[in-house]
Formats: C-alpha cells, sequence, structure tokens
C-alpha cells in the first residue's frame, strides 16, 4: 500500500519534470531550426544573389533533403526521442514520416510497400491541409475579401 | 533581428505543441493536422503573411506554413481564375516541398537498406 503510494507520487513528480524539460527542449531545438532556417535564406540571399523566394524555396529542400538523407541513415530516429516535437512540427518531420513509413515496408516491394506506404503519415497533413485550404478559401472567396 | 524573431517564433510552435503531446492523449499526426489547420485558417485572412514578414525563414519552417502556402495559392489563382482557380492553384506553392519530399525519400529508399 505504502509502496503504490510512493510510486504515484514519484510518478507524478517525475512526469511534470519531465514536462517542462521536454517543452524546453522544444523550444531550443525548434529555435534552433528556425535559426538555420533565416540563416540559410540570408546566406543565399547574399552569396548567391537569390531572390528572397527563391532562397526560401531552396532553404525549404535543403531542409527536406537532410531530413530524408538521416532518416535513411538511420540516425533521425534516435534524435527524434531526444528532441521530439522540436523536429516533427518543422517541415523535417513532415520529410521525416514520408522516409521512415517507405523504409518500414520496403521489402513488401516497390508497388505494396514503398508506394502505397510512403504517405501513411504524410497522407493526414496533406489531406487536412488540402480540404481546410478549400473550405477556408471558397468562405474568403464568397465573402469577397480578395485583394 | 529576423534571426532572433525565427529563433523565437519556431521554438514557440515547437514548445506549444510539446506541451500538448504531454499533456492530452493526442498523436503528432493529430498535432501536424491541426497545426496545418490553424495555418490555413490564419492565412485566410492574411494574417500569416504578416507574420511572414516580421518573422522570416522561421515561419516557412514550422507545418503551419503549408497550410499557408495551400491557401495562399489557391486565393492568388482564384483572383485571377474566378472559383476554379481554388482548386488550380492549391498545389502551387507547395509542389516545391511535396515533389522534393517525394523524390529524395524514393531515391533514399531505394538506396539505403532498413536497419531493423
Amino acid at each position: 500500500m505504502k509502496n503504490t503510494k510512493y510510486e504515484k507520487i514519484a510518478d507524478k513528480h517525475k512526469a511534470s519534470e519531465d514536462r517542462v524539460k521536454n517543452s524546453i527542449v522544444a523550444f531550443l531545438c525548434g529555435g534552433f531550426i528556425g535559426l538555420l532556417g533565416e540563416g540559410i535564406i540570408e546566406f543565399l540571399c547574399t552569396y548567391f544573389h537569390l531572390s528572397r523566394n527563391e532562397s526560401s524555396t531552396f532553404m525549404i529542400v535543403i531542409f527536406i533533403f537532410i531530413a530524408s538523407l538521416c532518416t535513411a541513415l538511420g540516425f533521425f530516429d534516435k534524435l527524434v526521442t531526444k528532441f521530439k516535437c522540436g523536429l516533427l512540427i518543422p517541415i523535417t518531420g513532415f520529410a521525416h514520416s514520408m522516409t521512415s513509413s517507405s523504409m518500414d515496408y520496403k521489402r513488401e516491394g516497390p508497388i505494396y510497400g514503398i508506394g502505397s506506404n510512403m504517405f501513411k503519415l504524410a497522407g493526414s497533413v496533406i489531406l487536412y491541409g488540402v480540404v481546410s485550404a478549400w473550405l477556408f478559401g471558397m468562405i474568403r472567396y464568397l465573402i469577397g475579401g480578395l485583394g | 533581428m529576423l534571426l532572433f524573431n525565427s529563433f523565437l517564433f519556431c521554438g514557440f510552435i515547437c514548445m506549444i505543441s510539446q506541451i500538448i503531446l504531454d499533456n492530452s492523449k493526442l498523436t503528432p499526426g493529430h498535432i501536424t493536422s491541426i497545426l496545418v489547420v490553424l495555418g490555413a485558417f490564419l492565412d485566410s485572412f492574411s494574417i500569416y503573411d504578416e507574420i511572414i514578414k516580421t518573422v522570416g525563414g522561421g515561419a516557412l519552417l514550422p507545418i503551419t506554413s503549408f497550410g499557408h502556402s495551400l491557401i495562399h495559392g489557391a486565393l492568388a489563382k482564384a483572383e485571377s481564375m474566378g472559383m476554379i482557380g481554388i482548386l488550380m492553384g492549391m498545389f502551387d506553392l507547395t509542389a516545391t516541398g511535396i515533389s522534393a519530399a517525394i523524390i529524395f525519400s524514393f531515391l533514399f529508399t531505394l538506396i539505403f537498406k532498413p536497419k531493423n
């Protein structure tokens, strides 16, 4: 009886501590990624004389490339367990979900393995993004506030 | 200044989603979907454009910007094409991200062997 009570209290304490630590880690990691993104944009702007739009496109492609490569090499999962939302919420998480689900089902063949499982997790993001964008776009269009 | 803003904004979104993840039963899939819808909602009245102006690259990286670019392209096309433009322009801006993600993940899946 005493033990279970003690464990309960210990669990509560541990969990709350972990939550604070988790959120700080996520803040720092997410902030670092944002900083890196803006840094890459400014670097491309000044040294390659690209416009801001072009360089932000390149920046997103660079991030997707790095995230897919790290996932395929197998150490992105370890980073995700450490930094959690700091890596899952930026576009790296999108690339990670696609690469990891297609890697997991690789042995089932190119069609039923890679092809049908690639969008297993990323599909929900695209689905709800498109549906909500269509809905809000229609509302905005019908209200007539374009421009 | 943009660098500092990027740090704060991107970190803030990640922190909020981490807090939601820890304190509820939602999975990361739920949270990313919610954030995409939130991004689309914010841009339907051009709030997200203002955020991008003040924050810079940090606002383009979180998944909220995916919803923002979906609706941004749709509305831009709707201005010239009418109602059908919402469907035509939906993927105008996000096409690079989605195509790059598909191509890279396919190539890396073919090249590398899964570890377990």
